[in-house]
């Protein structure tokens, strides 16, 4: 077991972190080309040498078509035959742009990123030819620079790694907790423990503590190779980070060890951990904000201790949060932690 | 206060919907006493020994063991009893070590003393080699030694035990029961089920239980007398047709 507790974490954060890519890169898109000037031209050079699209070439929208059927193609652009002459003419043109939308997200910033480009194309050509513009228009606008907080270079790798720190002490806690007692139960020493005289709140503690050990330490293991691997920073102070860990971790380990109390075989334990766990996973803001979840959906995170100490993490080592910004949500996590534990105590009978 | 029983049993009966696992059971067990629970499977021993314990709760009736009453003083109880259960229940990944002194520390015994009476009962049983071998190493028969050593380790006043011979050969099953004896020398009272009739030989008195009720209750040569069998065999044979 102890190997596999410290393998896991160093192969989640490595596996997860490269794979579950949150960056558009890659984008195919297809160009059928009917205009042969140098416009249509200096468009697909933009394209080319942006760093998120390979672009190549069609000859006939069956073609296109059918490769974006068989998902080789995200977006086929078709310029018309007469786009240098119209923009010319009419300072206006039309082209098409079609999105592979199976991958809803995927598309939606797959055509920003093309607003981007055809806008810039657009500018270009006002400022690089002239001769186009008839009557010269006043180009004055406002510029935006974006700065990013927090996160300057948008290293999505920082944000996943603190999401796979989360679910790997998560996993560690909830699943080993509730498989723990009840087993006891399958093999039978729990009969031997419900007759001595221990008190219940000893023997609950009995089960918290050494896993509560084992999930602090797996937490460290997992920050030394975040911080070695991906430059994680630590901006807060860690010790409040283990201290909030440690009052998250008791709530769910409680969990755990509830879910142990009111199960018989550690089939129905896992199957009930399984739920909470990707319940409260999926809805704690690892790949998706939790703030842009529907209202209903927020309020469900209210009693989600994932999601609370998921914004603790990243606000104690992205943001340098201190003991202040994040009081509220040690708050409800202590009376996360206190209910569910004394649940846990109360539900385990030493009749059965 | 009890008198001299120390197990009082009246009009216990218990329940799981409609099927009547103890019909109405009354005997008591003297202080110091062997005493066999014997019956055939099913015959509802253990559900009887689970409410002696308090791990369970009788439908009806009343039961004192060490002068505790079950339904309201139940810790009480348990810190005066020693258990044996049926499945073997010591911890597979512990050492013999380990488990003693993990059973005996719930129990409120010293360190000291733990570590001078695990030295002695390792030697009694001719096993300190073993002392920090892992219980899964360990064959059966050490196994339902040790975890009857540790079931008696903080003294208590009974020992209940659930078939703790089960699938055991029979040279440790005599040793076992030599380990039986020394216990109730030493004061402890002695609540045993078991199968194996020639066991029950070894008895101050036996009950024999069938189908729920006790059918008989006495000393073994008694019972033999009474039915006119030559071994406690013949006399179960008889009484659970």
């Amino acid at each position: 077991m102890i190997p596999i507790i410290f393998i896991m974490p160093v192969v989640q954060l490595v596996i997860l972190v490269y794979a579950a890519n949150l960056e558009m890169k890659e984008i195919n898109i297809i160009v059928i080309n009917n205009d042969y000037g140098s416009l249509s031209r200096q468009l697909t050079d933009k394209f080319s040498s942006s760093p998120f699209f390979n672009v190549s070439f069609g000859n006939s929208h069956k073609e296109a078509n059918s490769l974006m059927k068989k998902d080789k193609a995200d977006i086929i652009m078709t310029i018309p035959h007469n786009f240098e002459k119209k923009l010319i003419k009419e300072k206006s043109a039309d082209i098409q742009l079609l999105f592979n939308a199976v991958n809803g997200t995927k598309a939606a910033v797959a055509a920003g990123y093309c607003k981007n480009i055809i806008f810039n194309f657009n500018k270009d050509i006002i400022v690089n030819s002239p001769k186009l513009i008839l009557e010269p228009i006043n180009y004055k606008r406002i510029n935006i620079i974006n700065q990013f907080w927090y996160n300057p270079q948008l290293d999505y790798k920082i944000y996943m790694s603190t999401g796979i720190l989360v679910i790997l002490i998560t996993i560690v806690s909830l699943f080993l907790s509730s498989m723990n007692l009840v087993r006891e139960k399958e093999i039978g020493t729990i009969e031997q423990i419900n007759v001595t005289p221990i008190k219940k709140f000893h023997f609950i503690a009995g089960k918290l503590i050494p896993f509560l050990i084992i999930a602090l330490f797996e937490l460290a293991f997992g920050l030394i190779i975040a911080k070695l691997l991906f430059n994680l920073p630590m901006s807060g102070s860690l010790l409040l980070l283990f201290v909030v860990a440690a009052i998250y971790l008791i709530a769910m380990l409680g969990l755990g060890l509830f879910i142990s109390t009111v199960t018989e075989t550690q089939q129905q334990a896992m199957f009930i951990a399984f739920f909470f766990y990707l319940v409260f996973i999926m809805m704690s803001g690892i790949f998706t904000p939790a703030e842009s979840m529907p209202e209903w959906a927020q309020k469900i995170n209210y009693i989600n201790p994932v999601a609370w100490f998921m914004r603790v993490i990243r606000m104690i080592l992205l943001k340098g949060s201190g003991f202040a910004q994040i009081k509220n949500e040690i708050f409800i996590l202590t009376g996360y932690s206190i209910t569910v534990l004394s649940l846990a105590v109360w539900r385990y009978r030493k009749t059965g | 206060m009890y008198e001299n029983n120390i197990i009082s049993v009246k009009n216990l009966t218990k329940k799981f919907g409609d099927f009547t696992a103890n019909d109405n059971l009354n005997f008591d067990v003297k202080k110091g006493e062997i005493f066999g629970f014997l019956g055939a499977n099913g015959a509802g021993k253990t559900t009887a020994i689970k409410i002696f314990c308090g791990l369970s709760y009788p439908t009806s009736g009343e039961v004192k063991i060490a002068g505790y009453d079950i339904y309201k003083e139940t810790e009480e109880i348990k810190r005066n009893i020693g258990y044996m259960s049926q499945r073997f229940s010591l911890y597979e990944d512990l050492t013999v070590k380990e488990n003693i002194r993990f059973y005996a520390r719930i129990y409120g015994l010293s360190k000291i003393e733990i570590k001078e009476k695990t030295d002695e009962l390792l030697e009694k049983l001719n096993f300190t080699h073993a002392l920090n071998k892992r219980i899964k190493d360990i064959p059966l028969g050490w196994k339902q030694k040790l975890a009857f050593s540790t079931a008696v380790f903080h003294n208590p006043e009974i020992v209940f035990l659930d078939e703790p011979t089960g699938g055991v050969d029979p040279i440790t099953r005599r040793q076992f029961w030599d380990l039986i004896y020394e216990a109730s020398e030493n004061g402890i009272t002695v609540f045993v089920t078991t199968h194996y009739m020639d066991e029950a030989e070894y008895c101050d008195r036996v009950s024999i239980m069938d189908a729920g009720k006790i059918e008989a209750i006495g000393k073994p040569e008694e019972l033999m007398k009474h039915y006119d069998a030559k071994t406690m065999d013949a006399v179960f044979l008889k009484i659970a047709r």
